[in-house]
């Protein structure tokens, strides 16, 4: 179980300025184990800010973190790895000479028989034949990144997994492919914990639980069946914000069969 | 073949050729300025120069699949080795070169190694040069390699050259120059990482004559403590040709790279293109390492590894 106790972070408002902006402002929440949450809301309200707290990435302002009972407000990113949070990022990293292969090993900590490197990239729709051998640099786009560092958390299996927006940049074809990976995490959670930040509708039709986070702060959370109705009005509010379908239909030359 | 090896020459030789004992084929291992052992094969014929100190390596037109061995390996301090070596490869073949020099200085003496290697490719050949640079021991002595690279493509020839140092030398001042005839390839891969008051310097000419000739040069370099790189490659279009270029640097603690790429053209159609890059290791690559439970270190060193595999 994760649980959050008034955690707030602040930065400069400027660099070097003495003046500080709140990004998450005083924030509760308790995260069930064998559950499938969804964060939501308008951009700029804090979501990845969120999840970086959680992972370590940002230190709060004040306020506590509890993993399973544990204070890890001050542990490291290694630490909190190694207690079993994993998190994907909105903009995964690249890196030079460094092969999928490789780091899908790093993720799960050893090396991996070809054929949960074929599962975990079948999961996110690559052809492991294609993509074990290629680097992760800049010679992969957008989406087969995304996929890429979806596959990483995957291999990693942790007990409470984050996910950041994991369908940005990814096509029509593979986002089937993808709600049905989640679909299955979600039945095979036992015990594990699930968290994606997401604007899809399909995927917040997963959810056990959805929190609306605007402005660093929970406007709304409960059960899918009680938010679910209210999402329409709560983005009505928000200009910038409007729950989309995946109609962005690009098709690419990416295999997605093997 | 009754040639003692100690167990730092086997070291040595494992670091920089990946030769365990001595190899089959062809082969000419030098020791301390010093033949310390050779073989000929049926197609690869080693013979000592008359004019200079060095080997002539005569590889018959056809030659395919075969693997040429010659490391150099110096354990004496205080020793200057200046080595001439011309490879002829004949037409048609297809053919692996591996070089190398390993240095094991444990005195206060310096140990310097200057190898001078030519490359005739002849048509339709295509080489595989690997070549590793290597230094190790406690001693103050500088461990200082000034290589001499030439090589020259005739028609259609292929020549693909992987370029090493990893740690351990003192000083280099490389220097590759190479002319690209008709149709023909060259692919310089350089790999380099200095560390604590260590220099490199890296010249590279390389002169694209024929139509169709193309180079691809792809430098990757690591800069640690006190130590200091400066690259200078130069590509010449003189034809119908293609150049690339590319500098990549990583810098660290207080190190310094200097990045100079280069490119001439001579014909209106020459394409030719360069990049580089320095900067320090990307902040989000050692984030998302952490986040997979290495410690800051371990993934500092995976980064590394990665970036010059
Ligand atoms: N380290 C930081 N420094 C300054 N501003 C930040 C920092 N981290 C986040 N922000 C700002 O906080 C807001 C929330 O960002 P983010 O958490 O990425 O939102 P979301 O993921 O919900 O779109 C944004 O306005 C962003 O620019
Ligand atoms: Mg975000």
């Amino acid at each position: 179980m994760l649980e959050l106790r008034n955690v707030s972070f602040e930065v400069a408002r400027e660099e070097g300025s003495k003046e500080t902006k709140r990004i998450i402002d005083n924030l509760s929440l308790t995260i069930e184990d064998d559950k499938f949450t969804v964060i939501t809301g308008p951009n700029g309200g804090g979501k990845s800010t969120l999840a970086k707290l959680i992972m370590g990435v940002e230190q709060p302002t004040s306020g506590q973190i509890f993993f399973d009972g544990v204070d890890i407000t001050h542990q490291s990113i290694a630490e909190r790895a190694k207690l079993g949070i994993g998190y994907g990022f909105q903009q995964p990293a690249r890196f030079k000479g460094m092969k999928v292969k490789k780091l899908l090993d790093l993720s799960a900590g050893k090396k991996l028989p070809m054929l949960a490197c074929n599962e975990y990239l079948t999961k996110v729709g690559l052809c492991s034949a294609t993509y074990l051998t290629r680097e992760v640099d800049k010679s992969l786009s957008g989406g087969e990144m995304k996929r890429i560092e979806i596959a990483t958390i995957l291999a990693r299996d942790p007990k409470l997994a984050i996910y950041d927006e994991p369908e940005a940049g990814i096509d029509l074809w593979s986002f089937d492919r993808l709600t049905e990976t989640f679909r299955d995490i979600h039945s095979a959670r036992n015990g594990r914990s699930i968290v994606i930040i997401s604007h899809q509708e399909r995927i917040i039709q997963l959810a056990d639980d959805i929190i609306w986070l605007k402005d660093g702060r929970v406007e709304a959370e409960g059960s899918a069946e009680t938010i679910m109705p209210r999402l329409g009005l709560l983005a009505k509010d928000n200009p910038f914000c409007t729950l989309t379908h995946p109609t962005e239909l690009h098709l690419t030359e990416i295999p997605t069969t093997c | 073949m009754s040639v003692d090896l100690s167990p730092i020459d086997q070291s040595l030789l494992e670091e920089i050729a990946s030769i365990h004992g001595m190899p089959k084929g062809a082969y000419n291992i030098r020791k301390d300025g010093q033949l310390l052992e050779r073989n000929s094969s049926a197609n690869i014929e080693i013979s000592t120069k008359t004019d200079n100190p060095g080997i002539d390596i005569h590889i018959k037109p056809g030659t395919k699949g075969e693997t040429v061995y010659i490391p150099v390996i110096l354990t004496a301090s205080g020793l200057k080795d200046v080595v001439y070596n011309s490879f002829y490869v004949g037409e048609n073949c297809d053919v692996n070169i591996i070089a190398g020099c390993g240095i094991h200085n444990s005195c206060d003496q310096d140990s310097e190694h200057d190898g001078i290697h030519s490359f005739y490719c002849g048509e339709n050949s295509r080489v595989r040069y690997i070549e590793k640079h290597y230094g190790e021991g406690e001693g103050a002595g500088m461990r200082i390699l000034n290589p001499v690279t030439n090589v020259y493509l005739e028609k259609n020839s292929y020549c693909e050259m992987e370029l090493t140092q990893i740690r351990g030398v003192s000083s280099t001042v490389r220097d590759t120059n190479a002319e690209v005839g008709e149709g023909a390839k060259l692919v310089l891969n350089e790999k380099l990482l200095t560390h604590d008051e260590q220099t490199a310097v890296s010249n590279m000419k390389v002169e694209l004559k024929g139509d169709d000739s193309s180079v691809q040069v792809i430098s990757r370099s690591v800069a640690q403590g006190n130590s200091s790189q400066t690259f200078n490659p130069l590509v010449i279009g003189q034809a119908a040709c293609r150049g690339h270029v590319q500098c990549d640097a990583i810098i660290m603690d207080k190190a310094r790279v200097t990045a100079i790429p280069g490119i001439e053209a001579a014909s209106e159609e020459a394409v030719l293109v360069h990049e580089a890059a320095i900067g320090k290791i990307a902040g989000d690559q050692i984030v998302k390492l952490m986040t997979l439970g290495l410690s800051e270190e371990e993934a500092e060193a995976e980064i590394l590894e990665d970036f010059l595999s």
